[in-house]
């Protein structure tokens, strides 16, 4: 850190420096392509760098700091760049930086190489082949990687004290580390991409095709582009936020319309081309994010294009205010477009050029004159500020409102804001859901859903639909929930999936920076306040000096002089306010939740052995993380807790584990509290080993994981990896149906409980794929308390975790959940019935198929979505399980009042084994079994036969409710006769913390084998493990007799092992295909991605 | 107001002292606080006259004359209306005649509006208001047992809100935190009707606070003289409390500099 931060200084001062020759050099150098390809690189190279030393909190907001710090670093023109103007246009600039820094090419080179380390990884053939540059950095690859390293360590350090800072150090540094590296290859992942798609374009212009795109600024005038073809929406984004000069601009987003009225949001991380179809490349850049709080914001010029938005707003009719409203912020657009008032010049009519209101009168227009005549001496900037501390306290303000009708059929609004949900009907507030209220958002064909904690009172969530006009606006509304929620409640963005190796639907998520992110990236900006022109600054304004200024000199003014005497005091003290801002909103949130947690888990673990403190804990936890009336929740769940209680210490205890923690912390927020589950594992694995055993029972086909594979190749892979864990939870689990399994699972269970480590295997299981039932067992009661954790970690999270978590989490338990329940159910059903078929689970599956079917053409791929939808039905599968088996229902019901942990472990445990073992084992025996996995499950030990018998995964993956109150552990069911895409969905579908997984390809009876394979008997099990360079694959081979059709399973622990450098995705998408191809007639059902990083490769075999 | 509506038969109001009772509350808001009080003849033929909270909503610049929900009362508006008009605030009328609001049942915190959906006032008056305050937010707020919203709820603060012990009470408040963006802080009288009390932020005397007397209610009087920095001012509303009349019932507040 030390080292890179000199440099960082001297780069700074060089830049200052160099700064005009750079600026100079910018423009030239901006329209060659190669360089800008370097540039590209470079300043991904230098945002690594910056970041390191400056900005390790937010992985996200590296690039930015990045450019940030590359803005102030150049001096000159450099500075009014945009970061990616920079980025693109020098590489000279970034070169420069670095001669300067080391005046020495070959440094630079180096500074480059490792700038672009992941950029190089992604794509070193594109850079070689471009850029002589390239070269350079395939040169210093090595110097690079080991630049990297020590980036890596630099950025690790960093992310640890942000870590720290906002968990009150209380989480591990390996964990953080974890995390950093999460967080980092993240942000490698994203610049490579971003790298890709500029450099392609850059390199071969010619070659490529080009397509001319139209943005619409927000001050009316048009951008207009190349790009490629196939170029992603981000690329796009930068450019124009380049163009318009802007850091911040994580608020904003662009805007494409289909129909009139239909306006979508373009996903950043998918190309453009396949988002508009065959709609004309035009965009309109709008406000995405309406800052609650606009002075929070770090330059005037977010400000100004805030205003903008708000205008246009305002004048549309969008955002409704009064009159008086109208007529005041009127004013105050003038003033900061004209500058004082001029009798002489601003006759009466200087006002209609102008729009203030739908329905401008006369009367409204002199008011508006009569009120800017009292802002003389304002700036525009204060101006500007005058008008959004008007303008954020109206009702609608940053309200983004969908048609909808209620369960009625009564037209209503929702609305969707920093805050939550809310319900309008006509123009009144009906309803409102804050965020932490939510557990879980879905939407189903054109229906759109929310998951309601349960009141004070109740004792059960409900979930509330809405009827939308069509599929497209409820997923459009799905998203725009998604991702505010993940804005403003979450402190990291859950990490976008990555890979699509199975073509299974793309999951999304918000991959951009969160509100925290940004603000933290935005406190490092100290580029000199950028000069830009207002609307009508064209117009002769005059400052507040009161002398006519120029345009550029009212800019400087206003950043300087202006805003200068108060503004640049301002500006530095709104810059440290906003540090501390920043510092007391993390502390707040994630200290305060994080630090609440890790005391509680802390005291936990100390107190271990008492169950209630633990439950207490955690709703603490939760209650200080945000939820609203988690305490009283908290307090029934507590009562209903009771025996559920201990099963949850145990989880809870065991969450804290590292490996939960860091996919947690990768996937929801990057620092948790995973050390402290440590002793919980203990305990746990005291607890649990009963369960594990059964759990192991539980077949695991767990190949890949593509769900998680979704979320990150990397943590995917490592999560494959983790199969160490996972082969312990994952080889018991299956295997250990054979019998190897449970030896294993066994093992597993017992290191885990020997060690923390192993609990986070455990974790990682249940997160990952399917870590075996009986570990699902475990491993649901620890990705509970896992999820729980990076809830209380993420401190955003709590809530934020809702979405998150609720559709990763939830939709992964609720579909493994419902899963089960249907496979239940069908079984209870079926068993009757379905002999013939021989497998409930059978059924189950083709239910299973059939949703994801559904959803899939629906949703084409929305994981989140099926999963949602799986989590529903699974829920209601759920219920109506509990109603058909009453100890089913007493445990969830229990298990959801109590803790979310308790929850995920009861209903996770009971109905997932219990659904899996009846499902697997003995259809009829069903509810018997139920009942009795039930009880064995509390017990812990009996579930071994289901699990050995039953060919059911039992996914736990811990929900992200908002609270983490109820994570809904889903043990899904998949007895998949055929349906690899399903399995794929299914897993996709699952959330962030997936334990699931299973690849269970029946072969010629598969559904009956599924159904068969509970009850059948084991014939033989097989482990071969075979290793290459970077991947170690393990293989488990069970057959089993079900009714007379024998079942075979394979199970395939791919571990890949390597630095960076290795192609994980690639690497996971080949062992897929080999496995596909060296089975071909089986079919691929579950495949869980585990990624982690250090971890992973701490942990991989 | 002898013959004033009431929710239920009660003892018989003692007019005199109600007079008294008035007299000592416009006394209170003219010559202790300085206010300047705009009295409206009283009209025998409109027994609830005394009650002009009922007839407007004023808010900043812009009164809304409202449609009360009681038939009897629809013509009191009209005398409200021509006060208002004088103070040059801008008049908008409730016409539809599906909309009925009272202003009892308009509980406005500062931030937003809370409009109690009662026998009183409708979904559509509720609506108009929202149109004519269209910078706040308007949430609408079920009410039970109660004739009013603020019949057991009021403003006490800035961002306090005080409320009545009853369960009608504590669910309004439930669902008025839930429909909120900002969290209020809540002052709980053990009485419903103590709740009613009226806040002023005058600027020469601070946070003043006028609720019911001791004698009345002692109580909700001992909770409100928890409240430190409040120049509370208890004041009797015996008779008029049977006649369902509250403390804020008898008086539209309304900010206006010395223009007048």
């Amino acid at each position: 850190m030390t080292t890179e931060v000199g440099s960082e200084t001297e780069v700074k001062k060089d830049s200052e420096q160099l700064g005009p020759d750079k600026a100079k050099d910018n423009p030239e150098e901006a329209s060659e392509t190669p360089e800008n390809q370097k540039s590209r690189e470079t300043p991904s190279e230098e945002a690594q760098d910056s970041s390191s030393v400056p900005a390790p909190t937010s992985q996200s907001s590296p690039s930015s700091q990045k450019k940030e710090k590359a803005s102030p670093e150049s001096k000159g023109i450099s500075r009014f760049l945009p970061p990616w103007l920079k980025k693109q246009k020098s590489y000279t600039l970034a070169e420069p930086k670095d001669e300067t820094k080391k005046r020495t090419t070959g440094e630079q080179q180096v500074v480059e190489e490792s700038e672009c380390q992941a950029p190089d990884r992604i794509a070193q053939p594109q850079k070689s082949l471009e850029e002589a540059a390239a070269e350079n950095q395939h040169n210093a690859k090595a110097d690079d990687k080991e630049e990297k390293h020590s980036v890596s360590s630099a950025e690790t350090q960093p992310a640890k004290e942000d870590g720290k800072e906002r968990e009150v150090e209380k989480v591990a540094k390996e964990k953080e580390e974890k995390q950093a590296e999460k967080e980092k290859r993240e942000t490698k992942e994203v610049q490579t991409a971003e790298i890709k798609t500029e450099s392609i374009p850059q390199k071969s212009p010619k070659k490529i095709k080009t397509v001319q795109c139209k943005v619409m600024l927000l001050d009316g005038t048009e951008y207009s582009c190349d790009l490629e073809k196939r170029a992603k929406g981000q690329v796009l984004f930068d450019k124009v936020c380049e163009h318009l000069n802007l850091l911040e601009k994580d608020y904003f987003g662009l805007l494409f319309y289909e129909n009139s009225d239909q306006k979508n949001w373009l996903d950043s991380s998918k190309e453009i081309k396949r988002q508009i179809r065959s709609l004309p490349w035009i965009f309109a850049f709008n406000v995405k994010f309406y800052p609650p709080d606009p002075s929070q914001l770090t330059e005037d010029i977010t400000r100004y294009f805030l205003c903008l938005q708000l205008r246009q707003d305002i004048a549309s009719g969008r955002l409704p205010c009064s009159f008086v409203t109208h007529a005041l912020l009127g004013s105050y657009t003038l003033q900061a477009e004209l500058g004082d008032h001029d009798p002489e010049e601003h006759r009466s009519d200087y006002i209609s050029e102008f729009q203030f209101a739908p329905n401008q009168t006369q009367e409204m227009e002199e008011k508006v004159a009569e009120l800017h005549k009292t802002h003389r001496g304002l700036t525009p900037a204060q101006a500007d500020s005058q008008f959004l501390e008007n303008a954020k306290r109206l009702s609608m303000y940053g309200v983004d409102l969908h048609h909808a009708k209620d369960s009625e059929g009564v037209d209503i609004m929702l609305g969707v804001c920093a805050n939550g949900l809310l319900i309008y009907k006509d123009r009144l507030r009906i309803n409102r859901f804050a965020w932490p209220k939510i557990l879980k958002i879905s939407y189903k064909r054109s229906n759109f859903y929310i998951k309601v904690r349960p009141a004070e009172l109740e004792q059960f969530e409900s979930t509330i639909g809405f009827k939308l006009p069509n599929h497209r606006a409820a997923k459009r509304l799905w998203k725009v929930c998604v991702e505010h929620h993940t804005f403003f409640r979450l402190v990291s963005p859950e990490q976008p999936p990555k890979a699509k190796f199975l073509t299974l639907g793309s999951k999304f998520r918000y991959s951009g920076r969160t509100q925290a992110q940004t603000r933290q990236a935005s406190n490092l900006i100290d580029r000199p306040a950028p000069y830009f022109e207002r609307t009508s600054s064209k117009r002769v304004s005059r400052s507040l000096d009161g002398a006519p200024m120029g345009i550029s000199d009212q800019g400087l003014l206003r950043d300087f002089p202006a805003t200068g005497g108060q503004a640049a005091g301002d500006k530095i003290i709104d810059i440290e306010a906003a540090g501390q801002a920043k510092l007391k909103e993390g502390g707040r949130e994630e200290d305060g939740s994080p630090v609440k947690t890790p005391q509680l888990e802390l005291t936990q673990d100390g107190k271990s052995n008492s169950l209630r403190v633990d439950g207490e804990n955690i709703y603490v936890r939760h209650s200080n993380l945000m939820l609203e009336d988690l305490d009283k929740t908290q307090d029934d769940l507590l009562k209903h807790q009771a025996s559920i209680s201990e099963l949850k210490r145990n989880f809870m205890e065991s969450t804290p584990e590292p490996r939960p923690n860091e996919w947690e912390k990768r996937r929801i927020t990057p620092l948790s509290l995973q050390t402290q589950g440590k002793g919980d594992h203990i305990f746990q694995v005291k607890t649990l080993p009963g369960k594990e055993k059964q759990w192991t029972a539980m077949p695991w086909i767990a190949g890949a994981k593509p769900e998680e594979t979704n979320k990150s190749l990397e943590e995917e892979i490592t999560s494959i990896l983790f199969s160490k864990e996972g082969f312990r939870a994952g080889t018991g689990g299956p295997f250990a149906a054979a019998s190897v399994g449970p030896a294993e699972g066994a093992a597993g269970e017992e290191t885990a409980a020997s060690a923390a480590p192993p609990p986070q295997r455990h974790a990682t299981r249940a997160e990952g794929p399917c870590t075996g039932v009986s570990d699902a067992d475990k491993s649901s009661h620890e990705t509970l308390d896992i999820v729980e954790e990076k809830k209380q970690a993420e401190v955003g999270i709590e809530e934020t975790l809702v979405v998150d978590e609720t559709n990763k989490g939830k939709m992964q338990v609720a579909t493994d959940a419902g899963e089960t329940c249907k496979v239940e159910h069908l079984s209870k059903k079926d068993s009757s019935s379905l002999p013939s078929d021989s497998s409930s689970s059978s059924s189950s599956s083709e239910s299973e198929d059939e949703e994801v079917g559904e959803y899939q053409p629906h949703h084409r791929a929305i994981e989140e979505v099926i999963r949602e939808e799986q989590e529903e039905e699974e829920d209601m599968k759920k219920k109506e399980h509990e109603e058909k088996i009453q100890h089913v229902e007493a445990t969830p019901e229990g298990s959801k009042l109590n803790v979310p942990v308790e929850h995920t472990q009861v209903t996770a445990e009971d109905l997932v084994q219990e659904n899996a073992v009846t499902i697997a084992t003995e259809e009829k025996n069903l509810s018997e079994e139920i009942k009795q996995d039930l009880g064995e499950e509390k017990e812990e030990e009996q579930l071994k036969l289901n699990g050995d018998v039953s060919h059911v995964d039992i996914d736990v993956a811990p929900q992200i409710i908002c609270c983490s109150e109820p994570p809904v552990v889903k043990t899904e069911m998949v007895t998949i006769s055929d349906a690899t895409q399903r399995t794929e969905i299914s897993t996709k579908e699952v959330p962030i913390v997936q334990t699931e997984t299973k690849t269970i390809t029946y072969e010629s009876p598969q559904f009956d084998g599924s159904a068969g394979g509970n009850a059948g008997v084991l014939l033989s099990a097989q482990t071969i493990t075979s290793e290459s360079i970077s991947t170690t694959t393990t293989t488990h081979i069970t057959k089993m007799v079900k009714g007379g059709v024998s079942e075979t399973r394979i199970e395939k622990r791919i571990v890949i092992t390597g630095d960076a450098d290795i192609d994980h995705d690639e690497a996971l998408a080949q062992a897929i295909k080999e496995a596909k191809e060296q089975h071909p007639d089986m079919s691929v059902t579950r495949v869980v991605v585990h990624k982690e990083t250090e971890l992973a490769e701490e942990d991989e075999e | 107001c002898r013959q004033a509506l009431r929710r239920a038969p009660g003892p018989e109001v003692d007019f005199a002292r109600a007079e008294r009772e008035h007299q000592l509350y416009v006394g209170v808001l003219r010559g202790k606080l300085g206010l300047q009080v705009l009295e409206l003849p009283a009209d025998e033929s409109l027994p609830d006259c005394a009650f002009v909270e009922d007839a407007a909503v004023v808010c900043e610049e812009t009164a809304l004359v409202t449609r009360p929900g009681a038939p009897s009362r629809r013509k009191e508006v009209e005398a409200v209306k021509r006060v208002l008009e004088s103070l040059n605030l801008n008049i908008v009328e409730m016409i539809d005649e599906n909309a009925t609001l009272d202003g009892g049942d308009v509980l406005f915190t500062g931030r937003e509006f809370f409009v109690g959906l009662s026998r009183r006032t409708n979904q559509r008056g509720a609506e108009i208001l929202a149109d004519t305050f269209k910078d706040y937010a308007v949430s609408t707020v079920p009410v039970h047992d109660a004739l009013h919203l603020k019949s057991f709820c009021s403003m006490a603060g800035p961002n306090l809100i005080a409320i009545g012990s009853s369960e009608a009470a504590q669910k309004a408040l439930k669902t008025m935190q839930q429909m909120s963006d900002h969290r209020y802080d809540k002052l709980t009288v053990p009485d419903d009707a103590a709740a009613n009390c009226i806040y002023l932020n005058i600027p020469s005397k601070g946070h003043v606070l006028l609720h019911r007397a001791p004698e009345e209610y002692p109580e909700s009087a001992k909770v409100f003289e928890k409240l430190k920095d409040h120049m509370l001012i208890p004041i009797a509303n015996t008779e008029l409390d049977k006649v369902d009349g509250s403390l804020t019932c008898c008086s539209v507040l309304i900010n206006k500099t010395s223009e007048l």
